[in-house]
């Protein structure tokens, strides 16, 4: 299933809305690594509240995709990781060490805002 | 149980009644005799028996009139049990007096003393009665010591029982209250650990504290150990592992007073606090996270 990424300003965001299998994932990277320049957004925002799982391949992809979109000039913000999910994660040591993390859309919308008027 | 053994198990009791028909005739007979001496000197002894507990410094929770009372009652089933050598209303009352007694501090050996006084006071007042005819004597101790044990330890059983609820129902208490997640500022939350933290207690606390940040949005959370007094490699960990959790949810934890004691230990057991943003003091961590939310607190001038 293909995750759907919207522009709303600044900032690129994309919701994923159901389980995805590792070539969705692997999909929404390149298809979000090209969009962030293309549309000259400062912020991409990763909301992953609908997902009840979250794997060692997923995790570790979402962290990498952060890493390039840093790399393309924009900052990543990944929103609603459940609390069961980030517990998990944790035991798992998937500590998305240096991604920026936020509660949900509101607040990475939040913090991006925040980021841009500190650098401008 | 299956058919078979339940058949034999009645056979066995029916021809162990048949051997002990006579004998337990007899008892019963000796235990007639035995309860219309209770009851004669029922005043006597219930008297002598309330002096010796007073004697013996148990019960000292109670006053002088309700060791008394209670003393009159207890001596009244304890005659009836015997009597009827069925024991429900005695555990019943066992169950009763201990839930009066057990919140004003009265221990189990204190419960268990008193009845073994009573059966002490009784068994004299039998030595008294049939000094003179030994054989006697004999038969009705007999017939009175098996009766009186199960007295005694239907009591104590029922006070020690009634006790143990009561211990379990105060650990669901305690650990309802354990690990309290409290807002003090819009978006900033505060997490109290006081006392031992044990392998449960160390589960429950990060489903608790993601689940406070979540309903209360939070975005700082303190947690304050102060009044922890040891912490494991297990515990430390699973405290590292709360606050990376919180960071997965975009909080920012700060934890606060951790003693000497544990200070060193950790540093000793090697747990990585990297992770972990540390603050000498609550009043720190609360000042650090309102720093952190932007909040700006100022004496207002002139207040008293």
């Amino acid at each position: 299933m293909e995750v759907p990424i919207l522009k709303q300003g600044d900032v690129l965001i994309a919701t994923i809305q159901a389980a995805l299998t590792d070539a969705d994932i692997l999909h929404l990277r390149t298809a979000l690594i090209h969009q962030v320049v293309r549309s000259r957004s400062r912020g991409v925002i990763i909301d992953v509240t609908a997902l009840d799982v979250m794997d060692s391949f997923a995790s570790r992809t979402l962290r990498e995709v952060a890493h390039m979109i840093r790399l393309r000039g924009a900052e990543t913000v990944i929103v609603g990781i459940q609390p069961e999910v980030a517990f998990s994660m944790v035991q798992l040591g998937l500590t998305m060490v240096d991604v920026s993390t936020a509660l949900d859309l509101e607040e990475g919308l939040a913090y991006l805002n925040q980021k841009f008027k500190a650098n401008s | 149980m299956t058919q078979k053994d339940g058949n034999r198990e009645i056979k066995d009791v029916q021809e162990d009644y048949a051997l002990g028909a006579n004998q337990a005739e007899a008892i019963s007979v000796l235990l007639r005799e035995l309860v219309a001496h209770l009851r004669q000197n029922r005043t006597q002894l219930r008297e002598e028996w309330a002096r010796r507990i007073t004697e013996a410094q148990l019960l000292t929770a109670m006053s002088k009139d309700e060791i008394f009372a209670e003393a009159t009652t207890v001596y009244d089933n304890y005659v009836e049990a015997l009597e009827t050598e069925t024991f429900e209303t005695l555990q019943a009352y066992a169950r009763n007096l201990s839930e009066r007694i057990i919140p004003r501090g009265v221990e189990t050996h204190e419960v268990v003393g008193i009845v073994l006084l009573l059966r002490d006071v009784l068994a004299r007042s039998l030595f008294a009665k049939y000094r003179s005819d030994f054989n006697k004597l004999n038969r009705i101790l007999d017939a009175y010591e098996p009766a009186a044990n199960r007295i005694a330890n239907t009591v104590a059983v029922g006070f020690v029982q009634e006790r143990e609820r009561v211990i379990r129902q105060q650990q669901e208490a305690i650990r309802e209250l354990s690990t309290p997640v409290l807002q003090v500022r819009e978006r900033l939350l505060i997490l109290p650990i006081i006392g031992v933290i044990d392998p449960q207690r160390a589960r429950q606390l990060p489903e608790q504290l993601l689940r406070g940040i979540r309903t209360n949005r939070a975005k700082v959370v303190v947690i304050d150990i102060t009044g922890v007094a040891a912490m494991d490699a297990t515990v430390a960990n699973h405290l590292v592992q709360t606050v990376e959790a919180s960071r997965l949810l975009g909080a920012t934890v700060i934890v606060t007073g951790l003693s000497p004691e544990i200070a060193q230990t950790l540093v000793k057991i090697g747990v990585d606090l990297g992770k972990m943003n540390t603050v000498g003091d609550l009043q720190g961590g609360i000042e650090q996270a309102e720093r952190l939310l932007g909040y700006k607190v100022v004496p207002i001038v002139g207040a008293s």
